[in-house]
């Protein structure tokens, strides 16, 4: 008994993974092909690095803005491949035809999720070959891969939000809507530039910004943050993951039902 | 858990009639206050094509989303290979096409195939789908750059790739010239052929006709008759009378073999299977009845009569 349960779910486990592969091919190259997409997620943080970043004998300044915008790349690529992306897919009704299919469901949003932090991963590397090659910025291989790591796993709350998003958003106007709300989002979390550099008001509220927590995370990576408050920040970002996930699945079984 | 499906699959039905894949029973649903399914019921069997008509309106994208397990019947049950199916077991055995407004524009046709593929246990090899959907010509090309009958094809190519035993197809020829229709049909005679059973929604009657084994009929959720289509045919064709008269369209429809009766500015139209009948009772209550013409029905006439209420 036992081993016809083996026999039968190991092809089913096997095609599983497969399809969660072939899924996340698929959608990364979608995305690279999508220039809107992937030429301003990528090619924002990058141009603006090079106009800020690299003040001669300024090594601070392009490291503080390495891990600022890598945040900044990470908060796009999630907001407009996920929540962007998938609005639109509900809205042509492609999203239905590959609902009625027998694609795993957690395959199409695990490939939303890898697609957009791969991208945000690019960015950070091309931020730090930036920084290191034609700014002063030294940049440790640890410093790297601890930055890369928490750009990574910052994908998580920002999948969330975005799919929350994507069962709220207009597809038609949602990247002005996106850019409408993460623009200053991303002031005021310190992507651009150090809190204390911006209006005390706006210092205040910061710490109510998930996306404070994670720039918190990525500054400390290069001591320009405390470190002492790293659990405080994990535990901010896990509570706002389930927030939104939550808020997000609520919102999916409402319209369900509507339907 | 492909192989539970097999057991299905090969389970004997213990009767003389194909292997039954799906059905509806006694299936309502409603959307807000509007009813969209009314105690319809319905068989698929493996090798058949069924075709689901009616218009505009009429239940049937429901009927085929109920059958997807994209929605959940408010009453009476649905079942593919006798279970649920929202189960993974009945899902890899279907595949379907919908009507979608816009297809990712970015990948190639073959690319969106490989993908569907993916998703089944046991698929079609690619280069036979493309074959089968008559795609080999533009497999490298994007999904932005098809025509409407080449997107249509396409998406025939998805419903089919993973060889399910079920394949739903929602007004598959919607916007297509005449050489792509017949494409179409082409490739769905060619699935029941292959011991599918196959679901086709439509509002041509010529279609339907040309296609399916079976014609379901349906109008504002409710099955209006069941048949092959010489039956259905035999049923609504008929005779139009048009002429003037006093009697009102109601009192003409209560007569037997009115199929309808309405009123238009050249006097009252009546499709009818019995027209001497109905004539000779006319004319026994209106003897000032006036501008008489009897005509043969078109098949889509007395089909539209039957389906606008």
């Amino acid at each position: 008994m036992s081993n016809a349960t083996t026999l039968t779910l190991e092809p089913a486990v096997g095609s599983r993974l497969r399809a969660v592969l072939r899924e996340t091919e698929y959608e990364f190259i979608r995305l690279v092909r999508t220039r809107a997409f992937s030429l301003s997620v990528i090619g924002f943080p990058l141009v603006f690095f090079l106009l800020f970043g690299l003040r001669a004998h300024d090594a601070e300044t392009t490291r503080y803005l390495i891990a600022g915008y890598s945040c900044f790349g990470l908060g796009s690529a999630c907001l407009f491949g996920i929540g962007l992306g998938i609005a639109m897919e509900r809205a042509q009704g492609w999203l239905e035809l590959k609902w009625a299919s027998p694609m795993p469901r957690l395959a199409y949003l695990a490939a939303k999720m890898v697609s957009s932090a791969a991208f945000a991963l690019i960015v950070t590397a091309l931020l730090i070959g930036l920084g290191i090659t034609l700014g002063d910025a030294t940049v440790s291989l640890s410093q790297g891969l601890r930055l890369a790591a928490i750009i990574l796993l910052g994908s998580v709350p920002f999948t969330a939000l975005g799919l929350l998003i994507a069962m709220w958003v207009p597809p038609n106007s949602g990247p002005g809507i996106i850019n409408l709300l993460y623009i200053p989002i991303s002031f005021a979390s310190g992507f651009w530039m150090p809190l204390r550099l911006l209006p005390h008001w706006l210092q205040a509220i910061a710490p109510a910004l998930p996306t404070y927590h994670l720039a918190e995370l990525a500054l400390a990576v290069f001591g320009l943050a405390p470190r002492t408050g790293a659990l405080t920040h994990w535990l901010v970002l896990a509570g706002f993951t389930l927030l939104m996930f939550a808020a997000a699945w609520i919102t999916f079984v409402r319209k369900e039902h509507q339907a | 858990m492909p192989a539970i499906a097999d057991a299905a699959r090969i389970e004997p039905t213990g009767s003389h009639a194909p292997e039954l894949i799906a059905s509806l029973h006694a299936v309502s649903k409603r959307y807000g206050g509007r009813t969209a399914l009314d105690g319809v019921s319905l068989e698929l069997r493996r090798g058949e094509v069924v075709a689901l008509l009616g218009p505009n309106g009429a239940g049937k994208t429901t009927a085929v989303k109920l059958l997807l397990g994209l929605l959940s019947p408010a009453s009476g049950s649905v079942r593919v290979l006798g279970r649920d199916p929202r189960s993974s077991a009945a899902r890899v055995a279907i595949g379907a096409m919908l009507q979608v407004a816009r297809v990712p524009d970015m990948l190639t046709v073959r690319e969106q195939i490989e993908l569907f593929r993916s998703y089944y246990p046991r698929p079609l090899p690619t280069p036979e789908v493309l074959r089968l959907a008559g795609l080999s010509a533009i497999e490298h090309q994007r999904f932005g750059t098809l025509s409407g009958g080449q997107r249509q094809r396409a998406l025939f190519a998805l419903a089919v790739c993973g060889d399910p035993d079920l394949v739903c197809l929602d007004e598959p020829t919607v916007g297509l010239d005449i050489h792509s229709r017949r494409q179409v049909w082409e490739q769905v005679s060619t699935l029941a052929a292959a011991g599918k059973a196959v679901l086709l929604t439509t509002h041509y009657l010529e279609e339907a006709d040309a296609l399916a084994h079976r014609i379901v009929l349906i109008n504002q959720g409710r099955l209006v008759r069941e048949g092959t289509p010489a039956q259905i045919k035999q049923g609504v064709a008929g005779r139009r009378i048009r002429c003037r008269t006093r009697l009102a369209p109601d009192a003409l429809r209560a007569l037997p073999a009115v199929t309808s009766a309405e009123a238009s500015e050249a006097g009252v139209v009546i499709f009818t299977q019995d027209p001497e009948a109905v004539l000779r009772r006319m004319l026994t209550e209106d003897p000032g009845l006036s501008d008489l013409e009897v005509t043969t029905a078109s098949l889509d006439e007395a089909f539209l009569a039957l389906t606008t209420a």
